[in-house]
């Protein structure tokens, strides 16, 4: 199994394994979320790796089989909770292409802004956490505010912040407030600076590049095969994505990038996602632009008989509180059928795929959930690296464990 | 878009004639169902033939349809041609009683978790699969829990009934 070059040596005749098994995780502080890898180690080099998962599965899929449509989405928030309102929108865009609804050019770029500002969120806590792992706090202490920022515009729309349980079937739950608007504005205005400083910090910083460069490399032919998407694939130099591939919620509409590696390695990892955090703050900039010419009052399709109305409504209008009564005991007709959607989640290509069978709540839900297909290419990507270079791989991956498990 | 769900039909059907029946297309999407021995042989030609070059597994689930006598478990491949951008979804469906087909692995790295994962929700025994064991459940687990015949809530239960989710009575 090893080669000449083994570092641990045991005297003739021996009974003693010539590795070391190390536990890393369930709960090691630099595994960043519940993952456990069994490593035979010899000396400091990883000879194997077998990963564990499944410690937080919650069983999502099942759950999502007893419920309302409108009650799955708080389910999604918890499958990566670094960017809940992507998955929020992606289970909603799935339900709309499921009942067939078309959404107002206004609604699609709020979304848009609020997936933007969710991969933002998403992308600099990964970058900034390779930092924290190669050995570099103070990237990490810059960028935090900044998601603090985003955490706010979230709060300023939908109430909440990490698990965000934002918009509704057929639009919005209620419309961006000025002040959202206005804080929006204030990240994108000092946003730019904060990323460049970290930038500056780290992208050409010698030690960062020794230990990023040629560690958890991957060729293009066996990311496809391990099913990488999103920014891990990019890196490899697949230029897939969903937003360009697929279009929906009026991408098309945007003018913007992909951004590609060549090597695969972690340090490409992290340009990838540095220069996609740029071309969504362009993105972000765009649609704040195109909503300058669009109505103020539109947040959500005129489709009473999906979307859920306003509480004051309810308890004011005769018909608000019919359609309330019947999106909420399940008397609107959803029809059979079956629909795959996906959309660029901050890791990956985040797929849905639902059977309705015409009842009140999925006959079956499935995520495609990126990272758990992603993550069995671990132990191919740190074998015969060092032990450290195993936990910087693990951060450029992008892995979060309640995605993972679901 | 060169490649057409039309012509990945006609290809189909050139090779495999009769295997392959159910062609449809809801929302788009080419959607077919392979008889179950032969799930392999088309992803295999799927994958090699250069005009159809599906080589990016996108998905690998199942569903349980207990009211469907002799197929039950009906095992669903996503598969992506990125040189097109073409999508298209194979399904395979095989007794409960014996839910045997064939695996992926060979083809698809990452079939190799999928996979696992089928197994441990529906029980699908995935036949020369390197490593077919429960991935998110724990070992001990004896039964396969997203199969139909396992209810989210006590069964037993007077106060809730399922007629509300529009399944009269049970599921």
């Amino acid at each position: 199994m090893l080669d000449q070059k083994q570092h641990i040596k045991l005297p003739e005749g021996s009974i003693e394994k010539n590795t070391t098994t190390l536990n890393l995780g369930p709960t090691h502080p630099a595994t960043h979320g519940v993952f456990q890898n069994i490593l035979e180690i010899d000396g400091e080099r990883v000879v194997s790796a077998v990963s564990t998962v499944g410690y937080i599965h919650r069983a999502f899929e099942k759950i999502a089989e007893r419920r309302p449509y409108y009650q799955v989405t708080p389910l999604t928030d918890r499958l990566n909770y670094c960017s809940a309102p992507i998955n929020n929108m992606g289970w909603i865009m799935t339900v709309e292409k499921l009942l067939g609804l078309e959404m107002p050019k206004r609604v699609d770029y709020l979304r848009v802004i609020i997936m933007e500002l969710a991969r933002i969120a998403d992308h600099l806590i990964c970058s900034a956490v390779m930092g924290v792992d190669t050995g570099a706090l103070t990237g990490f202490v810059y960028l935090m505010t900044y998601r603090e920022l985003i955490y706010e515009i979230y709060e300023e729309i939908c109430g909440s912040r990490l698990t965000t349980n934002i918009g509704r079937i057929g639009g919005f739950e209620r419309n961006f407030t000025p002040a959202a608007f206005e804080k929006i504005e204030r990240f994108l205005k000092e946003y730019p600076a904060a990323l460049t400083e970290f930038e500056t910090l780290l992208t050409r910083n010698r030690i960062f590049m020794e230990r990023t460069q040629g560690v958890g490399a991957i060729s293009a032919e066996r990311a496809m095969s391990y099913g990488f998407t999103g920014p891990n694939l990019r890196a490899a130099g697949v230029d897939y994505d969903v937003r360009i591939a697929n279009p929906y919620c009026s991408y098309q509409d945007f003018d913007f990038s992909i951004p590609v590696g060549t090597t695969g390695d972690c340090y490409d990892r992290y340009q990838v996602r540095n220069a996609e955090m740029w071309e969504s703050i362009s993105i972000i900039r765009q649609a704040m632009e195109k909503l300058k010419g669009l109505p103020d009052d539109v947040y959500h399709a005129d489709v009473p008989a999906y979307y859920l109305p306003e509480k004051k409504d309810v308890y004011t209008k005769m018909e608000a509180l019919i359609y309330h009564f019947k999106i909420v005991m399940g008397e609107t007709e959803i029809l059979p059928g079956e629909v795959y959607h996906s959309v660029e989640g901050a890791n990956g290509e985040l797929g849905f795929y639902l059977i309705s069978d015409g009842g009140r709540s999925p006959y079956r839900l499935h995520f495609r959930r990126p990272c758990f297909i992603y993550y069995q290419a671990y132990p191919e990507l740190i074998k015969g690296s060092m032990l450290s270079d195993a936990i910087v791989c693990m951060s450029s991956l992008n892995l979060i464990a309640g995605e993972l498990d679901a | 878009m060169s490649l057409t769900n039309e012509r990945i039909q006609q290809r189909l059907t050139e090779k495999f004639g009769d295997v392959l029946t159910g062609f449809e297309e809801p929302f788009g999407m080419l959607t077919f169902t392979a008889q179950k021995d032969y799930n392999l042989k088309v992803m295999q030609f799927l994958f090699d033939d250069e005009e159809l070059r599906f080589r990016f597994l996108t998905d690998i689930t199942a569903v349980h349809y207990p009211e469907r006598k002799g197929e039950e478990l009906c095992v669903v491949y996503h598969l992506h041609n990125f040189v097109d951008n073409v999508r298209l979804r194979l399904k395979v469906y095989t007794p409960v009683a014996s839910p045997k087909v064939f695996t992926a692995t060979s083809l698809y790295e990452s079939a190799n978790w999928m996979e696992r994962e089928t197994y441990d929700f529906f029980g699908v025994d995935f036949v020369g699969h390197p490593n077919l064991i429960r991935i998110l459940n724990v070992d001990e687990m004896t039964y396969f829990p997203m199969r139909k015949e396992f209810p989210l809530e006590d069964p037993m239960r007077t106060d809730k009934d399922d007629e509300m989710f529009g399944r009269g009575g049970h599921f």
